[in-house]
This record gives C-alpha cells, structure tokens and sequence, in this order.
C-alpha cells in the first residue's frame, strides 16, 4: 500500500511537469521525466498481472516514440497468454489508472493555481516596497530613479567611481536591493504567465469569461473551484468586498455593487450608474462558468456570446438616456 | 442511407420515431428499446455524420483511437459496435463520468492525456483503423497531424472541426479553410457542415496519403 501511494505521487509531478512545462518542477522532475522518455517498451513490460499496484505507474509513467502492435507484443513477451487476457488486463489498468489520477488533480490543481495568485501578489506587493526605498535612497546620489522600472534602469547603468569608501559601499547594497526588485518583478511576470497558461485547464468557462488572472482570483478568495461553484452568484459579485459587505449589514454603508470582478472591463468600462447591473450580470455568468467548470468540465464558447449580449444590452441603457 | 451504417448501428423505432441506434448499457438518460439505446444525434457529431449518410467507411468491429472523448456520450456509442476503443480525454472532471462508462464496456480504454501529446500514449495504443476526433481545442489540425502515426495506411480520420474552438471571431468557413490547409499527410475524402445539428461543425473523412 505504502508503495502504491509513493508511485501515484511521482507520477503525478510527472504529470504536472509535463502540462505546466516545469513551472511547478524542479531539477529532479525533469531528469525523471527525460529518463522515460524514448523508450520504446509497451507499458506492459512493468506490469505484474494481477498485481495492480503496478499497474497505474506503467500507463502513466510511461512513452514511446511510436505505436507498435502491442496485444502481439505483450503475448510474444509472455505477459499474457491470449489476445483477450491482453485486453481484459489493459481494462483493468486504464480504469486504475484514469481513476487514480482523476482522483488525484481534481483534489490539487486549484490549489496550486491559488498558491501561483498568492504569490503573484505577495511578490507584487514586496517589489513595490522595495522599489520605493530604492527610490528614496538613490535621491542621495547622483542619479536618482523612481518606481520598477527606476530599479531597472539604475541596474543598466555603470557604476560611477568614487572615492568615499562609504558611498562606495552603500551604492553597492543599492545597487543589490535594485536587483532585488527587479527579480522580484520578474517573478511576479512569470507566476502571471503560469496562471495564463493553467487556468484554461483547471477552469476553461471561467478563464473565458474571467479571464486567467480573475478567475483565480476568484477561485482564492473562494477557497477553491468546488467551493466557487456553490457560491451562488449575488456572493460571487461581492468576493472580495467582504469589509464593505459586513459594514453594509451593520447598518454602515450602502451595499458594494461589486468585489475583484470591478478589474473586469465589463464593470470597470460600464458607467457608474450601471455598473451594478452590469456586475450582476457577469457574476451570473461566473456562477455557471465556475458550476460547469467543477462538475461538466468542457469548453461552453456560447456562454461568451451571451455575457456579450448582456453587457451590450446594459450599456446601451446607458447611451439611451444621453 | 443505411447500406453505409456499419454492422451494430442501425434505425430502430423507440418511442415512437425512426432512431439511429447501437445495442449497449445506457449512459446518458436516452431512450432505449429491447437493449437497443437511441444516439441522439444532436448531442453527438458522428452520430450526425451518420444521419447525414456520411461514407465513414465503418463496417463494426474496427480498432478505433477517440481523441476527445469528453464524458463519453459518442465514444459509448462507438464502443458498443467497434473492436478495442482507446478513448483519450485531457480534463479530469469529464473523465470521472467516461469512467463509468468504460466500466461497463470492455472494450473501452480511457487515458487521461493531452491528444495534443501522442508520445504520451503511444505505449498503450495500438495501430487502429479509425480515428475519431472531435477536440475543443485550437489549432486541431496538429492534432490529426500528431495523431496520424496511429492510423493504418487503409485506415480512416473521422475529424469534427469546431470553428469556435479555434476562433469564435472568425468566419467558420475561414476556420475550416485553414484547418483543410494544415491537414498534412492526409487525403481528404468527403467533408460537409453539420448544422443544424450542430452548428458551425465541419465533419471531415480523410484517409493517410
């Protein structure tokens, strides 16, 4: 048992390395990922019949450059006696397999996505920090840099010489703190990337009409995709309000009109008076795209069409009264 | 229209109307008559390629690869007149469901894998003499191209074309000019659209060159 579970897990990361193209991976991943890769073994060869512990690591695992004509194959190596033995042994270990590995990206994918959003932010934030010290302290030297891309610029430039050992020294450590934040910025790009390129995977209808980035924001604040998914969609409109929410039940403040989703271009470019329909409407939307997503799970390019009528309805309430 | 139904597909009258139908375990709700299961052919694009009296040039029993097999609604039809059937889905959520279906058909291997990445599973499927394809992804003439080593050289490529998966702004028959372009390796035999089963779908049967 205990090495079933070992063999689900490094499957798994293969898995995921593969897809995510070693976002997620690490140097050991990759060597075994390569170290499968080219064999031109069917995935028979390290299989025990009738020991189905072996059976998820030989489908998953495994890779060839071609097919071959395996039931012959499995049959002349002695693995099974007949054409049908094959068969009923290949059923038993797709069914394991396709099992386990449902079992087992359903459960993490979401939450690797909100792992990827957190820290996106977290090194958003700490760059911007650190940028604005960097900012402060280079107005003591002779060429003094604002924001990002000051500590972008400061880096391109050479050093100037002087001969005070003690701005020598502190333009050093400016210099390593510019750096910093340019590697956090950098980081902060490609954890944006990787959401890009993942969340049509985790969420397609979401990603589609979210777009990546507020999806899974979404899918954070939620705690998740199921959790998403039984959100109905008036809490959807709101994720991400909750201090004006709780101020609004207290009996201080309007009701918010709309949480993170204001960052979609359907609220935030719709005019104030309409923007609470306007989020309504997309929160809506989001709720089924979240609902398919979770428990269909297939690409529904029409939910699109209709969010664009909608919106365009709304807006043109708007124009109407000009 | 009938004389090119492969054996195991047939019309049979069910609740009172003519319907396409293949004998198996019910697997979504459709209607059934004597073990015999209605193929709803808007829910399913080769089952509306039959309807349309397409030459898919099955005749039963085939060895058949599924690309996109989704939660399994076509590829039980399939397995239930064809030989061994590989059906490969790359989402996890609609593989839950196809596995309950494979469950009860023997014949029927799901792999979760990307169609997009065939060295993926090469280990497990053998050469087959159809391959079906009906992905939601783009760029799915890469996949035909990809997916054509698994193909014998008499075999045949049932491929649906979604215009909307590659690009809901562009005109479908633009889409579907492009995707007869990248085709590579391939000699197309017959296409034609099928609406209004399904709308904006260009079914397309090829044959390796």
């Amino acid at each position: 048992m205990v090495n079933y579970g070992m063999n689900l897990c490094v499957l798994y990361i293969c898995g995921r390395a593969i897809r995510f193209e070693n976002t997620f991976g690490s140097p050991v991943v990759w060597w075994a990922m390569n170290a499968d890769r080219g064999s031109d073994r069917g995935w028979f060869s390290s299989v025990s019949p009738g020991d189905p512990e072996t059976y998820v690591g030989a489908i998953a695992d495994g890779s060839a450059n071609e097919p071959a004509d395996w039931p012959s194959r499995s049959i002349e190596s002695g693995v099974v006696p007949d054409q049908s033995s094959y068969y009923e042994l290949l059923h038993a270990a797709t069914q394991a397999t396709a099992r386990a590995q449902v079992r087992r990206r359903e459960r993490t994918d979401d939450q690797r996505l909100i792992h990827c959003i957190r820290a996106m932010d977290d090194t958003e934030r700490v760059a911007n920090e650190l940028a604005e010290r960097v900012s402060a302290w280079s107005s003591t030297t002779d060429t003094p840099v604002s924001g990002i891309d000051g500590a972008r610029e400061l880096l391109s430039r050479s050093p100037t010489q002087t001969d005070d050992a003690i701005a020598a020294a502190t333009d050093e450590r400016l210099v390593s703190l510019a750096e910093q934040v340019v590697s956090l910025d950098d980081e902060a790009t490609a954890l944006r990337e990787t959401i890009e390129k993942s969340m049509p995977t985790v969420a397609p209808n979401l990603s589609m009409l979210a777009g990546p980035v507020l999806g899974a924001r979404l899918i954070a604040l939620a705690g998740g995709l199921e959790a998403l998914a039984k959100q109905p969609s008036g809490t959807i409109q709101v994720l991400g309000a909750e201090d004006a929410l709780f101020a609004h039940l207290a009996g201080r403040g309007s009701s918010p009109k709309h949480g993170v989703i204001f960052v979609h271009e359907y609220v935030s470019g719709t005019e104030p008076s309409l923007r609470g329909s306007a989020a309504r409407a997309l929160a809506g939307k989001l709720a089924i795209a979240a609902r398919i997503d979770h428990y269909a799970g297939d690409r529904r390019p029409s939910l699109q069409a209709e969010l664009d009528e909608r919106i365009a309805t709304i807006q043109s309430r708007g124009d109407g009264d000009e | 229209m009938s004389d090119r139904l492969p054996s195991g597909v047939t019309y049979r009258t069910i609740e009172g109307s003519d319907r396409l139908v293949t004998e198996g375990p019910p697997v979504y709700g459709e209607p059934t008559s004597e073990g015999w299961r209605a193929w709803d052919v808007r829910r399913s694009k080769l089952g509306a390629m039959f309807e349309r009296g397409m030459d898919t040039g099955l005749e039963g029993g085939e060895t058949v690869l599924y690309l996109g097999a989704a939660a399994g609604t076509t590829v039980s039809h399939v397995a239930d007149f064809a030989g061994p059937t590989y059906a490969v889905e790359f989402a996890a959520r609609p593989v839950a469901d196809l596995l309950e279906v494979a469950a009860e058909r023997p014949n029927l291997f799901v792999l979760l894998e990307d169609a997009r990445s065939p060295s993926e599973y090469a280990h497990v499927v053998e050469p087959v003499d159809v391959i079906v394809q009906d992905v939601a992804t783009r760029d799915q003439a890469q996949v035909a191209n990809a997916n054509r080593q698994f193909l014998s050289d008499d075999g045949r490529l049932l491929a649906v074309v979604k215009a909307r998966s590659e690009d809901v702004t562009a005109d479908p028959e633009t889409v579907f000019d492009r995707f007869l372009d990248r085709l590579e390796g391939y000699s197309v035999l017959e296409t034609e659209r099928l609406d209004p089963f399904h709308d904006d779908h260009l079914a397309v049967i090829a044959t390796p060159e």
